[in-house]
């Protein structure tokens, strides 16, 4: 009785040799050169969760420092390898699944008011680092121009750079990047694209159409007749000017010689330490 | 890969072993898992005698100056490690005998894409061969064939002169083949071996 062919064939065939062997040799599990130096304390990895926000799921890296990576998961497909490859190479830190969100995380992406948030800038350099911190301090629902970080930073002549600085915003949505415009009012651009930009500012509230009709006629200033006070449109304090109150003004000399002052709260022109 | 830089990862090491043991460990992980899996037989068992390899070997570095550093065999090096490791858990285990070193992950089957290989029924039955191997040959056989040392390396790996060490691959190699023949008192089974894939298409006329 002869055996079942193809049984025969499978014993017959197993060839032992160099090449066979060779086969044999399979690279460690994914993550083991990371476990090693864990346990050396060669590295401290940073810890990723995912949380939902405005602008979708966002992957979020953060350390004993505090928060050092945000991104849309979408961007990376929604797999976490992706993005820790890339973090990686931002950062030179690898990436480890963590348990829960750092502090005040969940209710600062409700609120839109990131401010008390640790973050960890550490890879930037010291004006990327001022650019962030002071753009951090926009509040939710208003907007900024990028000459208006410059300027607030002591560096008026480098809005250029401020807008550069903001583009390698290592924590977007959080470090509010997104409030950041153009000086003619227009919305301007945004590392995560315009249209992601103009669906955060519209959840925050921000009433686009009126800043673009705004910014179409050329006007940067909005005052109060009543009040005597200028500010930039999207200002908290300009949204309360009734119509017929509401005066324009194209420059911050054309106010201030009118005889507005300007808002503490915007500061639309640089503060004097007058008197 | 690691083959061209692997002066760079020593350059790196002596300069600074905080700072280049990453690079180390990403070079030789391969060599040194791949060499825990071949002798323990189990993934889990591989995963901690490489990870406890590369511990023992970062303290080890700490003692070295950048000199010796420079002139470390890295692979016979950490693989010896490696070996000593293993041979104490056997050691380990047989003391107790409830837990076997026995738990072989026959079927070897691995969710990531570096376990497609594996899966196929040759190198899966090869495996299995490589087990029955006593230790004397199967370490060899899996220094030179699996992991690719030189026997210069092997040599100084086994504590034993080169010539002992191209023998002992060889012997395992037989070995291996006269277990990879067919079982049936069938003599002419070393030259079949060859030949039957060729061989196998034609049916008996």
């Amino acid at each position: 009785m002869t055996p079942d062919p193809t049984t025969a064939t499978r014993r017959l065939s197993l060839v032992v040799d160099a090449a066979a062997l060779r086969r044999l040799r399979v690279d460690a599990p994914q993550g083991f050169a990371d476990t090693v130096l864990d346990r050396l304390g060669l590295h401290d990895a940073d810890q990723l969760v995912t949380v939902q926000s405005p602008a979708g799921d966002l992957f979020v890296a953060f350390n004993d420092d505090g928060i050092s990576a945000v991104m849309p998961s979408a961007l990376f497909d929604d797999d976490p390898e992706q993005f820790a490859a890339h973090h990686r190479e931002e950062t030179g830190r690898p990436l480890v699944a963590g348990t829960r969100p750092p502090a005040g995380l969940v209710a600062a992406l409700r609120s839109g008011r990131a401010t008390s948030l640790r973050y960890d800038l550490s890879g930037l350099t010291s004006f990327e680092r001022a650019v962030l911190t002071k753009t951090l301090e926009i509040p939710s629902g208003e907007v900024r121009p990028y000459g208006w970080v410059a300027r607030q930073i002591g560096r008026p002549k480098a809005v250029r750079a401020v807008g550069s600085a903001l583009g390698r915003n290592p924590v977007p949505v959080l470090i509010p990047c997104h409030r950041v415009v153009r000086s003619d009012g227009q919305i301007g651009n945004y590392g995560l694209g315009v249209p992601m930009k103009r669906a955060l500012l519209s959840a925050e509230g921000v009433d686009l159409e009126r800043l673009e009709r705004l910014a179409d006629a050329g006007v940067r200033y909005v005052g109060s007749d009543t009040t005597g006070v200028f500010c930039v449109p999207s200002c908290v304090q300009a949204r309360r000017i009734r119509a017929a109150h509401e005066v324009h003004f194209r420059t911050d000399a054309a106010a201030l010689g009118a005889g507005y002052r300007p808002c503490k709260h915007c500061t639309p022109v640089a503060v004097r330490h007058a008197s | 890969m690691a083959l061209h830089s692997g002066s760079a990862v020593l350059d790196d090491l002596a300069d600074d072993l905080d700072a280049g043991f990453a690079a180390f460990v990403r070079a030789h992980s391969t060599a040194v898992y791949s060499t825990a899996l071949r002798l323990s037989g189990s993934r889990a068992e591989a995963d901690d005698l490489a990870q406890e390899t590369f511990i023992r070997a970062f303290t080890a570095l700490r003692r070295f100056d950048a000199e010796r550093v420079l002139l470390l065999e890295s692979r016979p090096w950490l693989l010896t490690i490696t070996l000593n490791l293993w041979r104490n858990s056997l050691r380990r285990a047989s003391r107790r005998p409830r837990e076997t070193t026995r738990s072989f992950d026959v079927a070897d089957r691995r969710r990531g894409p570096e376990g497609a290989a594996e899966d196929s029924a040759d190198s899966r039955r090869l495996v299995a061969l490589l087990r029955e191997l006593p230790e004397h040959h199967r370490v060899p056989v899996v220094l030179r064939h699996v992991v690719g040392l030189s026997y210069a390396e092997i040599s100084s790996v086994l504590e034993c002169p080169v010539g002992t060490a191209k023998a002992n691959v060889a012997r395992g190699l037989d070995r291996l083949r006269a277990l990879a023949a067919p079982t049936p008192a069938s003599g002419d089974a070393p030259t079949q071996r060859k030949k039957s894939k060729s061989e196998s298409k034609k049916e008996s006329p």
